[in-house]
């Protein structure tokens, strides 16, 4: 074997190896979503053969009447992720815009800093500030404010109480918006310079350049973070139960206590005495799971058609 | 109609690094003025102040005269100007995530026309000023990314005339260019001027020959001479611009 066939053997297996070991490593990521929602199937078995689809639409959490639906839980989990999202998204993307466009570079470099500490708190703290300072503000202002202007409402309507719907998804909002504004701000950061001369250049305002060249640019980023909060949100547990009021219903009032899946896991799982209990939360728990997972396809699948934009062009 | 614009002891600065000192110059309406110098003394700076985009920096600043047909443009609201004063870059910058039609109109539509029929009628004919619409005709839809690099430039062209400017700024705009594309932008360069009063930078002498009626030679951030272009380049007055033309530095 001469010197060059000696090489290209040597590469040949060196890239041969590295596909295997990267190809396993992946194999790995995959096996273990199969595994645990095989698992997470097998082990509710029992309340999937007890109640079938009807699970997802019981309204009915009975652990005494060994009664179990779903349905609530879902609703609180939707609805305060929604309430974060709506809030969040906005205003995540409104300090992104702040930072990257307006701010000088030391006031970005301190709030960019400040932003990154929120993601840093722990849930349970956020939770415990929720629970002392945050309700009881709801309850006694922002709630009877809002029920007296926008009463005509059903959302907001019903007595105020603090700990509820309202309260979870102002937590959860607060918990994600670093997240959106982090990489909000990143994927405008990313935006050529050419891009908002040439939108300057054109006789547009700061705001018109801002819309048409920034956000027009990073706009499938954005999605991208808005979604990485989504994610963020629907999963979290800690805080979520300690203001969402914990109460298995479904009312129209965001004033109201509700509840959400991953908070009625972690809260009753140590309680469930009998199988067909612990199999119903475990149910929850697969829900949970795919929902997780259609959210973040269509989360993809949105992100994906909106950076084809117009036809024949791929945006960064 | 093109404007005429003359320039008063304008100085201008990055942060505490001044770059102009004190450009004196009159440029006639209806004529292409060429801007020649070497690398770093200042002519992007110089056209980057009269659209005043030199002042979107954050710590640059300018300070002297700027008159379009006689009025200072530093009194008036710097937005406005742009209207009035195009500027086309030296790599081409489409938007994106607009279609080719969106990308020509996009001036328009911020000076809030929304007439869908006559931001057509100005499509086309922007885009048949910039020699782009037999090419691009069939596929308006399509991403301004889609065409190649000299097509785009042509389209930036288009985009910048659509909003019927008086003033044309040129940054180098064939230097990203092969020659036959070049070609054709000098081609449309030399056409505008009738409508257009143009101000080209240019690292290419015989692009300035070419297609400029006046010349102005740059150096260290002060106007050397500035003449008609057959003069600057058969008979200049001063020492160091016929060593820049002649090869001898720069
Ligand atoms: N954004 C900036 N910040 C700080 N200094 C700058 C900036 N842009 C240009 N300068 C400085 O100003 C001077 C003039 O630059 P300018 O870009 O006007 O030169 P130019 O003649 O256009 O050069 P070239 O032919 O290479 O494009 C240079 O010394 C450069 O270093
Ligand atoms: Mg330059």
């Amino acid at each position: 074997m001469n010197k060059q066939d000696k090489v290209r053997t040597r590469t040949a297996i060196g890239d041969l190896t590295l596909r295997l070991l990267t190809l396993g490593m992946a194999l790995v990521v995959v096996g273990l979503m199969i595994w645990i929602g095989w698992q997470m199937y097998v082990s509710s078995q029992e309340s999937i053969a007890k109640f079938g689809w009807s699970f997802l639409t019981n309204r009915v959490w009975d652990p005494v009447k060994e009664n179990f639906g779903a349905l609530p839980f879902i609703y609180g989990t939707l609805v305060s992720s929604l309430i974060a999202l709506a809030l969040a998204g906005p205003i995540g993307v409104g300090v992104a815009i702040f930072l990257n466009e307006m701010a000088s570079r030391k006031v970005r470099s301190v709030i960019s800093f400040l932003v990154e500490l929120l993601a840093a708190i722990p849930s349970v703290v956020y939770g415990l500030w929720a629970i002392f300072i945050l309700a009881p503000m709801l309850r006694n202002s922002v709630e009877p404010w809002l029920n007296k202007h926008l009463g005509f409402i059903p959302l907001f309507q019903g007595s105020p109480v603090g700990l509820g719907m309202l309260a979870g998804g102002l937590i959860l909002a607060i918990m994600i918006l670093p997240t959106i504004a982090a990489i909000s701000r990143e994927v405008m950061a990313a935006v050529p310079n050419t891009q908002r001369e040439a939108a300057l250049a054109l006789g547009a305002t700061k705001w018109e350049m801002i819309r048409i060249a920034v956000l027009a640019y990073s706009k499938s980023g954005i999605l991208g973070g808005v979604m990485l909060g989504l994610g963020r949100a629907l999963g979290e547990t800690m805080a979520v139960t300690m203001v969402i009021g914990n109460r298995p219903d479904i009312l129209p009032s965001l004033f109201a206590p509700a509840y959400s899946m991953a908070a009625v896991i972690a809260n009753e799982f140590t309680e469930a005495t009998y199988s067909l209990y612990l199999s119903s939360l475990v149910e929850i728990g697969l829900i949970l799971f795919a929902i997780t997972l259609v959210l973040n396809a269509l989360a993809r699948l949105l992100v994906w058609s909106v950076s084809r934009g117009p036809k024949g062009g791929q945006l960064v | 109609m093109g404007q005429s614009l003359s320039v008063r002891n304008l100085e201008a600065w990055y942060g505490s690094n001044k770059t102009l000192h004190g450009i004196n110059m009159e440029i006639a309406k209806n004529e292409v003025t060429a801007i020649i110098g070497p690398s770093g003394c200042g002519k992007s700076t110089f056209i980057r102040c009269i659209n005043r985009m030199h002042d979107t920096l954050p710590g640059a600043k300018a300070t002297g005269e700027i008159l379009l047909d006689g009025a200072n443009i530093y009194a008036n609201d710097p937005v406005e100007l742009r209207r009035t004063v195009g500027m086309v870059f030296q790599k081409p910058n489409p938007f994106p995530a607009m279609s080719i039609f969106d990308n020509v109109v996009a001036g328009l539509k911020l000076n809030g026309m929304r007439n869908k029929k006559k931001l057509k009628e100005a499509a086309e004919k922007s885009l048949n000023m910039a020699a782009l619409w037999d090419e691009v005709k069939d596929r308006l839809g399509h991403s301004g990314m889609s065409l190649s690099g000299g097509q785009q430039q042509r389209l930036c062209i288009a985009r910048a005339l659509a909003v019927e400017p008086s003033v044309l700024l040129m940054d180098e705009p064939a230097s990203a260019l092969d020659p036959i594309a070049t070609l054709r932008i000098e081609e449309l360069v030399t056409q505008l001027k009738s409508s257009y009063t143009i101000v080209i930078v240019t690292h290419n002498m015989q692009q300035a020959a070419r297609i400029a009626d006046s010349t102005a030679f740059f150096l260290n951030g002060e106007l050397v001479e500035h003449g008609a272009t057959s003069d600057i380049f058969m008979t200049p007055r001063d020492k160091r611009t016929e060593d820049y033309i002649t090869g001898r530095f720069g």
